[in-house]
């Protein structure tokens, strides 16, 4: 399994699309942090960068990556190797490989400016969604045959957690308001994880007046340990649970 | 060697293979035939586990390959259309494969050679030219020196010079011991080479002889003759 790892980075790191994200992050965080006099500021507009740029590059690249290796993954499958070995160490190549560029672009420069608290929890947020969307990617990839369909799942999945999802819950809310949804609005937000990941940011930022309804009452409910371990399982979750389901159709696809 | 037991493939609404029997023995070779369409590579693809038949198990040297995929590495596979990574050149493809395979066994690089592909090693393979891709992929069938071969239409789109090299060499391998599937549309190029016959149609085998019989039967010599013959026979 290592060995198909290391030639699956290498071949990703070859592709200089992983090396654009770097600079890109690292220009975004630099500049965030230079022109904000102080760094929640700069926290802050990075987080809202950060959660962009990062689960759309990282879902768009691992489903054209996906595609392209359609070639490697049935010369793979004609050698003495387990299906789940080819479609885990794809898995863990890209997740790397896009780990490491977050970690190089975004992560210097926030354990540089930013309190370490903050900083850690930033950086490993960021890692977590790399992560959940590339299995997110792996999920739409193995949907359909046809790669520009697969592309326009993963593009609508992004646009749906990055845009609409928000649009959605502030719709909910004010047509509910006179309702007590408070509860419901934390199961709502388990539904995607930018939400989650963005409030799990600014409760370490103690800013809760600027994050809106949703992460208020989260504030409330998981503003301790408990909250903290729950929000990091239900990002697991995200990862485990899209890359299962991959898992489980790549062993009965036909190639 | 190879047991297929009753397998049944759909895809969709078409019935790919209609429960499949058959037994492949060392030492043979089998040439695989039939028109276009009629399951004769989601065969071989099943036999590779490439693609899960819905019904019937594949016994491969008394196990089931559906729990095992270590069979592959006794398995030497030529695609009918080789499609391998773009960017990767000959040299990088071939070191790859040797090491996922770590394989124990004696490398055969007889063909790489006789292809003159030691000369091309730093070609990516986006640029070669779809013989030379059919030349590599030859190559790396053979190169594990497998137990099996299973080449898919190997001599298609091959200069004659570089198709004579490869029927030799299958030939070569044959005298071995080894088992050999081959599919081929290219009747006159069989003749020579092949012990066994299995015709296929619409996903079911019609037949599957000794060519010595089926050449005793039909009183013919070539096998273009002797499938010619049957059809005839079987149409009346």
């Amino acid at each position: 399994m290592n060995r198909i790892i290391k030639f699956i980075i290498l071949d990703i790191l070859k592709n200089k699309i992983v090396l654009l994200y770097t600079l890109l992050l690292a220009g975004f965080a630099w500049s965030a942090f230079s022109l904000e006099d102080n760094s929640t500021k700069g926290i802050l507009t990075l987080l809202n960068i950060i959660l962009l740029t990062v689960p759309l590059v990282s879902i768009l690249f691992s489903t054209i990556y996906i595609y392209n290796s359609a070639e490697f993954i049935e010369l793979l499958l004609s050698q003495p190797i387990k299906r789940r070995t080819i479609w885990i160490s794809l898995f863990s190549g890209l997740a790397l490989s896009l780990m490491l560029g977050f970690l190089i672009g975004a992560g210097i420069p926030i354990l540089i400016f930013a309190p370490l608290g903050v900083g850690i929890m930033m950086i490993t947020i960021g890692c977590i969604i790399s992560v959940v969307f590339v299995a997110i990617a792996f999920l739409s990839a193995i949907l359909t045959r046809d790669k520009a369909k697969g592309i326009g799942i993963s593009i609508m999945l992004w646009l749906y957690f990055a845009l609409l999802f928000d649009g959605l819950v502030l719709f909910l809310t004010f047509q509910f308001s006179d309702y007590p949804i408070e509860k419901a609005m934390i199961f709502i937000s388990a539904l995607s994880p930018i939400d989650i990941s963005r409030i799990l940011i600014l409760l370490h930022l103690d800013v809760s007046a600027m994050m809106g309804y949703t992460g208020a009452i989260f504030k409330d409910y998981f503003g301790n340990t408990l909250g903290l371990i729950i929000s990091f399982m239900i990002l697991i979750l995200w990862i485990v649970a899209p890359f299962f389901i991959s898992l489980y159709k790549f062993k009965h696809k036909d190639l | 060697m190879i047991e297929v037991k009753n397998i049944s493939k759909r895809f969709g609404k078409i019935l790919a293979l209609d429960n499949i029997d058959l037994i492949f023995k060392e030492g043979e070779c089998i040439a695989l035939i039939g028109p276009n369409g009629c399951g004769k590579t989601t065969l071989i693809k099943s036999i590779l586990g490439m693609v899960i038949p819905n019904e019937g198990e594949i016994i491969f040297k008394g196990k089931d390959i559906k729990s095992d995929y270590e069979y592959r590495r006794q398995l030497g596979y030529m695609p009918q259309i080789g499609r391998y990574p773009e960017n990767m050149t000959i040299g990088q493809l071939i070191s790859m494969l040797k090491n996922i395979r770590q394989s124990e066994t004696e490398l055969d690089e007889e063909l790489l050679h006789q292809f003159e592909l030691t000369s091309q090693l730093d070609k990516k393979m986006s640029t070669l030219s779809g013989g030379t891709t059919q030349k590599v992929s030859a190559t790396v069938a053979f190169l594990f020196n497998p137990a099996v071969l299973i080449l898919d239409e190997p001599t298609a789109g091959l200069d004659p010079l570089a198709s004579e090299i490869l029927k030799a060499k299958i030939v070569k391998e044959k005298e071995k011991g080894k088992l050999i599937l081959i599919t081929s549309h290219l009747l006159s190029e069989l003749d020579d080479m092949i012990t066994q016959l299995i015709f296929m149609q619409e996903g079911k085998v019609i037949f599957h002889k000794d060519m010595d019989v089926l050449k005793a039967e039909s009183g013919e010599e070539t096998i273009a003759k002797v499938i010619t013959k049957i059809l005839k026979a079987r149409a009346i």
